[in-house]
């Protein structure tokens, strides 16, 4: 064992990319949820968001166009849960829990003959001076574009739901449906909106783990990061930067364990890989133990003659 | 002779099974107070939605001051001038008041300026009210204001009201009536719904009347009996409840220094509440709702459990047994809320009548159903109480609320209770419906049962019961007779006018 080998520098560094994937799919689902809407998919279409990613930027050796494809290809997926719930009114827990397991296998087909490449690399963005600093620069500017992307849309999601119309209509929507169909706002079609962006925001953090984090594919490679993010969401009390510290908080512990793991420290392998979930809800349920309530309207079918 | 403000011209709106609204035609003049009458189900509500815009009709046309008016959604109607102040309230628990009243605007102003107009316009009508407060914390009569104010922030031509009353203490109905009464001087015209008849007879210049779908007569109705309007409403002569004798026995029911927490977020704690009832008399509990009557009720069903002598039945201790073991004992109650509490919304009557009578009518024995037995005991209420559904095999969610209600009743009541517990037995039930239903409660009383009757309907529990006490804030009033209570005594009983004052300017 030896615990000088960890380097605390690339250790905070790839604390935020292990986050990442985690922010960016608890962000989407935070806003689906303040519409009112539950969407258990988003391991789904994480998972369908990183096939797509990856053969798309493999096919045109373009990492943007990648990313691209995997918000596209995670908000198309979410367009089932659309038809499902909001058209045909669907029960929203067993047609979220389809999406994921449609999206597994779905995603198991696509990928079938890009098992073992390795996708263009879309390298990390540089800032003279900034990123040069010793020590904070490593850990907070040398990472690649998605990664800010993910916190540039926290900020964007916490201030649009608390300073806009646009976050306003939403909250409403997702509080009291009836009242705000009384009121004229088009209930569905905001709600549409939003588990659209919800898929996207899914798609585009499935493809940062196999573009930018693994980067590769194998099948089932979210490994439940998506079942993750929907706690997340719960437990940081539908709040953005409470996701962003949760995410983070569970992202650096993946990694230190990892790290723990590989210095060859004295506890049980199981009991290490336990401790990120464990740590991460038992921080966030203290800090939800303040009066923190569900969007009212949250998993509730809205259908406008009732 | 001058255009109306509004003119409605054969309007008709079908729905599958049932025509809501059959060739209305009426005129609002500019500046008037126009009172739209009718029972539950006589198409009141399907009528404003048109004129607001969330119902398109089948055919007819509107139109406002001479010209056509169609508003395809409700933000056309605003813009139009129509405002509306719905009466399941249209608010977000979650939001805070201004929040509230700009998503009910169309192109509010930034949050700074409009508390501030919020601050002016609810001090111009005397109807106070904090910006930054949360709606899941106000008083019903303040939730009433808040859409108030957020229909007066956008100078409304037409002003519709649907029943706005129905939550408010006497004395926050005359602020209330003051404030229309200022706005109609303004030249605003209001168009009024409402079942209370003497409310109708002291504002409206104008009143129109529906029926079944149908424009059935107008009338002024500073000049037209209460009595009078009833029955054009119903369609028939109105029998009024009667009860044979008023002899009370010993006490049945004894609640001392009651205090309990709520069980819910925004709900109201009981406060040290004394109340004795003796067998044969109706106790009636009047307060706006949200004072703790819920609580009250759970407290008396045995969902909410307290120290085991704060509830006592004929002298033994109940405060510690659960709603089944009271039951057996002959402590019944009816909840207000039909759907999901009174009754489970899919399941069949059969089934339902089973849920609360298979302890005292024998419904299952060693743990298995009796069906047959059921099945006669759901067909019994039927009958007796006449609820008017195609047979018990009908799920609970099916029948009209006056029914439903009939027979969430009916199935206490012919349990032959020793205590009988009710919240709002005629909520939302027709005229008719509702004086069979106080008829059963009297016939019950009469044969010896306790009852206590808790409504926001004074004029029930003026009708029905003996004694009198209101709940405010958690706290219940000393009980009183009801004979020579008077509406200002009960007001005060109900705390008041929580802080409303008069209009001013």
């Amino acid at each position: 064992m030896d615990l000088g080998e960890i380097n605390p520098v690339l250790l905070l560094a790839s604390l935020m990319v292990a986050a990442t994937p985690l922010l960016l799919a608890a962000i989407g689902e935070l806003v689906v949820e303040k519409a009112g809407v539950l969407n258990l998919g988003v391991e789904g279409m994480m998972i369908v968001g990183a096939i797509s990613g990856f053969a798309i930027s493999v096919e045109t050796g373009s990492p943007w166009l990648g990313f691209v494809a995997a918000a596209i290809g995670g908000a198309v997926l979410s367009l089932l849960f659309v038809l499902l719930t909001q058209v045909a009114l669907a029960n929203q827990v067993a047609s979220g829990l389809a999406l994921t397991l449609f999206g597994l296998g779905f995603s198991a087909l696509l990928g079938q003959s890009y098992v073992g490449i390795k996708p263009p690399s879309m390298g990390d963005i540089h800032i003279p001076l900034i990123s040069d600093i010793p020590v904070i620069g490593p850990i907070l500017f040398q990472h690649d574009p998605i990664l800010y992307v993910g916190i540039a849309l926290t900020a964007a999601v916490w201030a649009t739901l608390k300073y806009t119309r646009v976050g306003l209509i939403l909250r409403a929507v997702g509080e009291n449906h009836d009242a705000a169909h009384a009121l004229g706002y088009k209930v569905i079609k905001i709600r549409i909106m939003a588990i659209l962006f919800g898929g996207a925001c899914a798609g585009l953090g499935g493809a940062y783990i196999s573009l930018i984090r693994v980067p590769q594919w194998t099948e089932g490679m979210t490994a439940g990061v998506g079942w993750i993010a929907l706690a997340l969401v719960v437990f940081a009390s539908w709040k953005p930067w409470r996701a962003l510290l949760g995410a983070y908080l569970f992202g650096g512990i993946t990694v230190l364990q990892l790290n723990l793991q590989a210095a060859g420290v004295a506890i049980p392998v199981e009991y290490l890989a336990m401790s990120p979930y464990i740590i991460t809800i038992l921080v966030l349920v203290i800090l939800s133990a303040d009066k923190s309530s569900a969007p009212a309207s949250l998993g509730r079918i809205f259908h406008a003659s009732h | 002779m001058t255009t109306p403000l509004l003119r409605l011209q054969g309007l008709t709106k079908a729905y599958p099974g049932v025509v809501a609204n059959d060739q209305v035609s009426f005129d609002i003049g500019e500046g008037e107070v126009h009172a739209l009458l009718g029972e539950n189900g006589a198409g009141k509500s399907t009528l404003v939605k048109m004129i607001y815009g969330l119902v398109k009709p089948d055919s007819g046309t509107m139109s406002l001051r001479g010209q056509p008016f169609a508003p395809p959604e409700p933000r056309a109607a605003r813009a139009d001038g129509i405002a509306m102040v719905f009466q399941h309230f249209s608010l977000f628990d979650a939001l805070n008041v201004a929040e509230n009243i700009a998503l009910g605007m169309e192109n509010p102003p930034p949050m700074g300026d409009l508390a501030s107009r919020i601050r002016e316009v609810s001090e111009t009508y005397g109807l106070p009210l904090d910006p930054y407060r949360t709606v899941g914390d106000l008083s019903a009569g303040e939730r009433q204001r808040v859409e108030i104010i957020r229909c007066l922030l956008q100078d409304p031509k037409l002003l519709i009201m649907d029943e706005p009353t129905s939550v408010l203490t006497p004395q926050e109905v005359d602020i209330l009536f003051e404030t229309l009464n200022k706005l109609r001087s303004e030249g605003t015209s209001i168009l009024y719904i409402s079942h209370k008849l003497e409310e109708i007879r002291t504002l409206c210049d104008h009143a129109t009347i529906l029926r079944l779908g149908k424009n059935v007569g107008e009338c002024v109705p500073s000049e037209t009996s209460a009595r009078d309007m009833a029955e054009m409403m119903v369609g028939s002569t109105l029998q009024t409840p009667e009860r044979s004798g008023r002899e009370f026995g010993e006490v049945a029911l004894d609640v001392s220094g009651l205090s309990v927490p709520s069980p819910s977020e925004f709900g109201t704690a009981l406060k040290n509440v004394h109340m004795r009832v003796r067998k044969g008399e109706v106790l009636g509990v009047g307060g706006v709702a949200g004072n703790g009557q819920d609580e009250l009720l759970g407290v008396l069903s045995g969902e909410i459990l307290t120290s085991a002598d704060a509830v006592k039945f004929n002298g033994q201790p109940i405060g510690k047994l659960g709603p089944t073991a009271r039951r057996k004992l002959g402590v019944l109650t009816a909840p207000e809320e039909r759907l999901g509490h009174a009754a489970a919304p899919d399941m069949s009557l059969t089934e339902n009548a089973l849920l609360t009578g298979s302890v005292r009518e024998g419904l299952e024995s060693n743990g298995f159903l009796r069906w047959a037995e059921t099945q006669s005991f759901a067909e019994k209420i039927i009958k007796a109480f006449d609820v008017r559904t195609p047979g018990p095999e009908n799920a609970a969610r099916s029948l009209s609320g006056g029914n439903l209600q009939k027979f969430v009743i009916g199935r206490e009541v012919l349990q032959s209770p020793d205590v009988l517990v009710v919240n709002q037995p005629t909520w939302g039930v027709d005229a008719a419906a509702a004086a069979s239903i106080r008829q059963a409660i009297l016939d019950l009383a009469a044969k010896g049962a306790a009852v206590i009757c808790i409504s926001q309907d004074l004029d029930e529990l003026m009708e029905i019961s003996d004694s009198f006490a209101a709940l405010n804030e958690g706290r219940l009033s000393a009980p009183r007779e009801t004979t020579g209570l008077t509406v200002d005594e009960i007001g005060l009983m109900m705390g008041g006018a929580h802080g409303m004052e008069v209009a001013h300017v």
